[in-house]
């Protein structure tokens, strides 16, 4: 009995996260496309996507070496775009701290935005779930998302060098991370962090080894994050 | 001459696999139930809406597919998908709106 329900939590995990794979699949094309242009192998681009599986992330890098930034630099940048993947593991990890060190590890490797999110939103839902519930259902909402970022780098990478150069295919960077960031512009500090950040960024622009993104990043972050205490200490 | 030549490709990716996993393990898996100070996590919540801005504001401003040369195009499209996107909350409306946009603009102007 209690294994049907396990088995159910499973299968409502996958339903739930199957929108998500119309996003991250031409995400994963964008990566596959942009990483071959770049000079990536295929077995570079896949191991990429696989063991790093963070696509933003991996983007940064690929713009970064695009840009001649060091390489210190590259990896700095692209870690500190997945530092909100910190905050995930923060909210997650009270719900299967009772599990195996090797489902943590699963867990960890697949805490991709999607993901995330729809299982925290179930938690939330459902406080009854027991610890397997709870494991089967986020592997549920992984599933979909994590096959269909392999598969649309794959996709990309094979269909690369076949794009003619005045699609101006580039232009799918800056728009999916604008998408990516719109929907969160929830309150005002928000929108100052993210205006600040992008001011700086074009302020310091002139700064060699991209140092003015990580500049812009951080004024932005201190900004939000001071006009948020500013707001709590007055209510 | 690709852009990656020159790069310690393997290492990076190295890097980047076993710091993006640590990042994620971070709470689950070493620090444990402990809650983040305060202060830091008011920081880590505004790490998004920060730092991709920052990576896209020069690459709109001085695309290098135009040589560097501002490109109307690209402006109205980024300006519609932030546009439906903070309206539709909804990351493939988005992404469809400044796609479409794109190459619409693109197609009528000169």
């Amino acid at each position: 009995m209690a294994s049907t329900t396990a088995k159910s939590t499973y299968g409502r995990g996958f339903r739930d996260s199957l929108p998500f794979t119309l996003v991250v699949t031409p995400f994963g094309v964008i990566f596959g496309v942009i990483g071959t242009e770049a000079g990536l192998n295929l077995l570079e681009v896949m191991t990429f996507t696989v063991l790093v599986i963070a696509g933003a992330a991996q983007i940064t890098a690929l713009q970064l070496m695009d840009d001649n930034a060091p390489t210190l630099v590259v990896i700095a940048t692209a870690l500190a775009v997945n530092a909100r993947m910190a905050m995930y593991s923060a909210s997650i990890a009270p719900h299967i701290s009772a599990a195996n060190g090797w489902a943590k590890a699963a867990v960890s490797y697949l805490l991709m935005d999607q993901v995330y999110a729809a299982s925290l939103l179930r938690y939330e839902e459902n406080p009854g779930w027991s610890l397997r519930q709870k494991l089967l259902y986020l592997f549920g909402t992984a599933t979909p998302v994590a096959f269909m970022w392999y598969m649309g780098t794959l996709l990309g990478a094979l269909a690369g060098q076949a794009i003619p150069e005045d699609w101006s295919l580039d232009v799918a960077v800056p728009l999916a991370f604008l998408a990516l960031v719109a929907p969160g512009l929830r309150t005002r500090a928000h929108l100052i962090a993210a205006f600040v950040a992008l001011v700086v960024s074009l302020v310091l622009a002139w700064m060699p080894y991209s140092a003015g993104v990580v500049i812009a990043g951080l004024c932005g972050m201190a900004a939000g994050a001071e006009l948020e205490r500013r707001r709590e200490a007055t209510v | 001459m690709s852009a990656v030549s020159g790069y310690p490709i393997w290492a990076i990716i190295a890097a980047l696999a076993v710091g993006t996993f640590l990042i994620r393990y971070s709470f689950i898996g070493l620090i444990g139930n402990r809650p983040l100070p305060p202060w830091l996590l008011r920081h880590l919540r505004y790490t998004p809406v920060a730092v991709l801005p920052a990576l896209v504001a020069p690459m709109l401003a001085w695309p290098a597919a135009t040589g560097g040369e501002t490109d109307p195009a690209r402006l109205i499209a980024a300006g519609l998908t932030v546009l439906v996107g903070w309206r539709t909350k909804s990351l493939l409306w988005a992404v469809l709106a400044g796609l479409i946009s794109f190459y619409a603009s693109m197609s009528l102007l000169p």
